[in-house]
């Protein structure tokens, strides 16, 4: 036996993995859910979600964490894939932020992203009773996401306690819980950013246009080059904006997402320049560059 | 990635193609405390230039602010990533961390060396196909090295590197390794058989002999970390083994289509093999394999797939599929190692979830032959486990389950076991062999003790002991408290002051002789009601500290729940629902509680009720809610 089958590779071996995960999960979850956040590592656990469950279709529902401050193509983007695949979509916003103008640019980063994306998780995971919910969250990102398990329990007030994580041995999750309890999935947590990419290549998965590279406007705010998603960029800053050629290697708040100039207008080129560059991809994210341990402390908070 | 460079940049699709389809290497780091894991890990990572600028960036300021090495760069801290470790200089947890070069693609589990921490080891060696075991040249082979050493060989990892580090510090001295290496390979000896190990002398701080060989070693003739990390054959024996497929999910979709998911953890299938469905023992054809959205004709271990049948089988979750020809085994006793992971000991009669592949079912462990002691491999007398050690016990299970010895398949032979009050994860397992059940083992023949009982009822037996004043409120909080504990179906008996002083305790008055043997008899009744695995409440005056510590000794630790229901006495006399404050006040009861005998309130009550405050309803909640954080209720 053996000889005549190929030998498996990375990828397929990730793939396996990831469906593993979803089925094993939802086999055992009552209410479980997919945060889908819109960006590729979101666009490829949806595609393996419909992979793991084909011919039928997902056993659950979307959830998009709207803070009101995506780019607009990220929102035609969404509602079109789930339009496609068939599935229900629930979108949540913090209405107490909306009614309170919270944004980025009145606020801060950190006031916005706690309103309206961490408060409004948690007020969306509540409202829904959901005990599971699959998130893209990959282990390469950062350092304390390094150190989580695929299956990561969380307290019924929203917590992540790092120094007490359940043990999680071969491929058996253990998915019990207590009423109110909920565990957040990582089924791409040994993926790594280049994994994605490949993949995305090799199945042909559709991913938001603003990875690619095009004339955008764009200012520069706070240390970062921002694109002018709309007429919410304050007024002075709106007038220094410049066409420029750039994409972006994450996607989020468009004013919390820092463009990168470039010229890759293909996935071959994405993939290039993110070999050749020598800076991470969450350096784009405004929220993470402030000390470290400070990815910890969110998620202990109930960040995703 | 050197070779591959001018790849990257003239010819990326070519690049692609070439990187599409490397083989993946799962390891860990392991060994004993400070041998510098955490920074070899970290020294792969920046000579594989898997580090971006701005996290080297940030490597060398954490380096200066929290780093080990002065004003030099310390490499653990690229792995070390909680707060917690950073301010120890330690590893807590397991990190997972990325690279590949242009041969391989590597997933590294760094793990913690502190004996504390042993199942987090555990937890990062589950999934490894090999193992680095880092040794300190100055210190040679300790406890914690064989430790390590021996739960990567029981959980089967076969290919083992002795990086014998920190030679900068003996210079290099080419006898300090030979001392080591022999020194381990005679322990290595006692392991499990086939294990190859490759013995290499490093620094891990100054990068020696890890991507290239150093001159530093004239000596030694073998290769480099890197090297064999990138050459070592990884054999799938998986391929070799019978086919099996846990099934994990029924898929249906509609009446035409009826297929079973999961993933493949041995062997192949084609459509047309022959393949029989445990535990149920029918057989049937393969009709057809989709790997994700894609018909195949053939699938192997490693792949998720769903298949069909020819026929209607009774197939569910849980179930296994096998080939016909050899199909797995199916047992409810079995005798397996199981390595404890919880603070609360395994204890012989206790009933916990099991689960493997797919199925979850209640085991109980019926006898702990014995203990092995990790750091000498000796066997040592042992009744139950504690904390991060390894015994052979004999398992009984509530229903017959498919399942292979775990030294042939992994996936259908390693299990966990969960708590079933607090479902945390407190053990791993794997199956050695399964006994026949004429044995005098029987799920039956374990003694009916108070764990029984209390596993039986699913909960944790204790006295929750209310004390106060006359008409403070404490028998309508219990009444309140036990309505509501029966409402969630948990088995509880109260025992009032009232109630037993009219039958047990008629003869008993109201000196203070006769309170402390009122109070005697009712903690001895109590006692009972634990032993019978029961949530007793108690609600007596019970004034004195020294009855109610006497109450709070007999039964165990933890048991033993005192609260106060601490209503002052002018609220109480006021309240006055028995008419009892006013006679004691004319005289016509002696030795009152409040009024002319003592009351000593509790120092140190686990749960104090302000009743002026809250409702009963509200107090019975707040009890609950206690024991539901403490896990006394499942
Ligand atoms: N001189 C010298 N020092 C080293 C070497 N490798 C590691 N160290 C130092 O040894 C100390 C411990 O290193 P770590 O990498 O944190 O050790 P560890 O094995 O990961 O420790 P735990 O995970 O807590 O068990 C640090 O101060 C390192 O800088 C080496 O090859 N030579
Ligand atoms: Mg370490």
């Amino acid at each position: 036996m053996g000889g005549t089958l190929k030998n498996l590779t990375h990828l397929d071996r990730l793939e396996a993995e990831s469906m593993h995960i979803m089925r094993e999960v939802v086999a055992d979850a009552e209410r479980p859910v997919m945060l889908y956040s819109v960006g590729k590592d979101s666009a490829v656990m949806l595609h393996l979600a419909m992979k793991a469950f084909y011919p039928s279709k997902p056993p659950f529902p979307l959830l998009h964490v709207d803070t009101t401050w995506k780019f607009k193509e990220m929102i035609e983007f969404r509602d079109r894939r789930a339009t496609e695949t068939g599935l229900e979509l629930l979108v949540h916003s913090n209405q107490e932020g909306i009614d309170e103008g919270i944004g980025p640019f009145s606020h801060g980063s950190a006031l916005h992203t706690d309103v309206m994306k961490t408060a409004a998780l948690k007020q969306a995971l509540d409202k829904y009773k959901f005990d599971i919910a699959f998130g893209g969250a990959r282990r390469d990102e950062e350092k304390s996401r390094a150190k989580e398990r695929i299956c990561s329990f969380r307290t019924a007030e929203h917590r992540w306690d790092p120094k007490n994580q359940r043990p999680e041995l071969w491929n058996l999750y253990n998915t019990r819980i207590r009423q109110g309890e909920s565990i957040r999935v990582f089924p791409l947590s040994n993926w790594t950013e280049l994994d994605i990419w490949q993949y995305i290549r090799r199945e042909g998965i559709d991913i938001v246009p603003l990875y690619y590279s095009a004339k955008r406007p764009v200012v520069e705010w706070e240390g970062t080059q921002i694109m002018v998603d709309d007429d919410r960029v304050p007024e002075e800053l709106r007038k220094t904006a410049v066409e420029k050629s750039v994409r972006f290697r994450t996607l989020g708040c468009y004013p919390l997402t820092g463009a990168v100039e470039s010229e890759a207008d293909t996935l071959e080129e994405i993939i290039q320049e993110m070999l050749l560059t020598k800076s991470s991809e969450r350096q784009g994210r405004v929220i993470d560059r402030d000390q470290s341990g400070s990815m910890e402390k969110k998620k202990q908070e109930g960040y995703f | 990635m050197s070779d591959q460079n001018s790849l990257l940049e003239t010819d990326i699709r070519g690049y692609l193609e070439a990187h599409e389809n490397k083989s993946l290497l799962r390891f860990i780091t392991c060994g004993s405390v400070d041998d510098g894991k955490s920074t070899l890990i970290g020294r792969m990572l920046y000579d594989s230039k898997m580090i971006f600028e701005d996290q080297l960036d940030a490597l060398e300021s954490d380096s200066k602010r929290v780093g080990t090495q002065g004003e030099n760069i310390d490499f653990a801290l690229l792995v070390d990533g909680l707060t917690a470790e950073r301010e120890q200089g330690i590893t807590i947890d397991v990190a997972y961390r990325f690279f590949s070069t242009d041969k391989r693609k590597f997933i590294v589990a760094d793990t913690p060396g502190h004996v504390q921490y042993t199942r987090n080891m555990a937890t990062g060696a589950s999934t490894a196909d090999l193992a680095i075991l880092l040794i300190d040249a100055r210190r040679g082979v300790l406890e914690q090295t064989r430790r390590h050493a021996f739960i990567a060989s029981s959980l089967g990892i076969r290919k083992l590197v002795l990086a014998i580090n920190k030679m900068d510090l003996q210079n290099y001295e080419q006898s300090v390794f030979d001392d080591i290496e022999s020194d381990f390979i005679e322990f290595a000896e006692e392991l499990a058989t086939g294990i190859e190990i490759q013995a290499i002398p490093m620094s891990a701080l100054e990068g020696t002999n890890i991507t290239t060989k150093s001159d530093k070693t004239p000596w030694y003739d073998g290769p480099s970390l890197m090297e064999y990390l990138e050459t070592v054959p990884v054999d799938d024996d998986r391929l070799n083994a019978p086919f099996r497929l846990p099934v994990q999910y029924v898929n249906r979709p509609n009446l035409d289509f009826r297929g079973f998911s999961g993933q493949i953890p041995s062997g192949s299938v084609k459509v047309g093999d022959r393949v029989k469905t445990l535990p149920s023992a029918k057989e049937t054809t393969v009709t057809r394999i989709l790997s994700g959205d894609q018909d195949v004709q053939e699938a192997m271990a490693g792949e998720s797939v769903t298949v069909c049948f020819a026929d209607e089988v009774d197939t569910s979750r849980g179930d296994l599929i096998c080939t016909a020809e050899s199909p797995a085994q199916v047992a409810d006793q079995f005798q397996a190692r199981i390595f404890w992971m919880a603070d609360d000991k395994m204890l012989p009669g206790r009933r916990y979830l099991m689960k493997i592949g797919s199925k979850t079912v209640t085991a109980q462990v019926n006898e702990t032959k014995y203990r092995i002691e990790m750091s000498d491999l000796q066997d040592r007398p042992a009744r139950d486990l504690s904390l991060n050690e390894v015994g052979v016990c004999t398992l009984s299970l509530d229903q017959a389950i498919p399942f292979d010895p775990y030294n042939e398949i992994r996936e259908t032979g390693g299990f966990i076991l969960i708590d079933r009050l607090n479902n945390n994860t407190v053990g791993m397992g794997m199956i050695d062999f399964a006994l026949r059940r004429a044995g005098n083992i029987h799920w039956q023949s374990v003694d009916v003790n108070k764990e029984a009982h209390s596993a039986q009822k699913n909960q944790k037996p204790a006295v929750l002991w209310f004390t106060g004043l006359s008409g403070s409120g404490k028998s309508t909080i219990a009444n309140a408290l036990q309505k509501r504990l029966y409402s969630i179906d948990r088995h509880t008996y109260l025992l009032d002051g009232d109630n037993v002083r009219h039958g047990l305790n008629r003869d008993l008055g109201f000196t203070d002789a006769d309170r402390v043997e009122n109070i005697r008899r009712v903690s001895e009744v109590s006692k009972l009601m634990v032993d019978a695995g029961l949530i007793t409440l108690v609600s007596f005056i019970s004034p004195f500290r020294s009855e109610r510590r006497m109450a709070r000794n007999m039964v165990e630790d933890g048991e033993f729940v005192e609260v106060f229901v601490n209503t002052p006495l002018n609220v109480a006399e006021e309240r006055d629902v028995k008419g009892l404050y006013k006679r004691a006040r004319e005289g016509k009861i002696k030795n009152f509680t409040g009024i002319d005998s003592p009351y000593e309130p509790p120092t140190e009550p686990e749960i104090e009720i302000d009743t002026t405050k809250v409702s009963a309803d509200e107090a019975a909640e707040i009890i609950v809610d206690w024991m539901k954080e403490r896990g006394m209720l499942g």
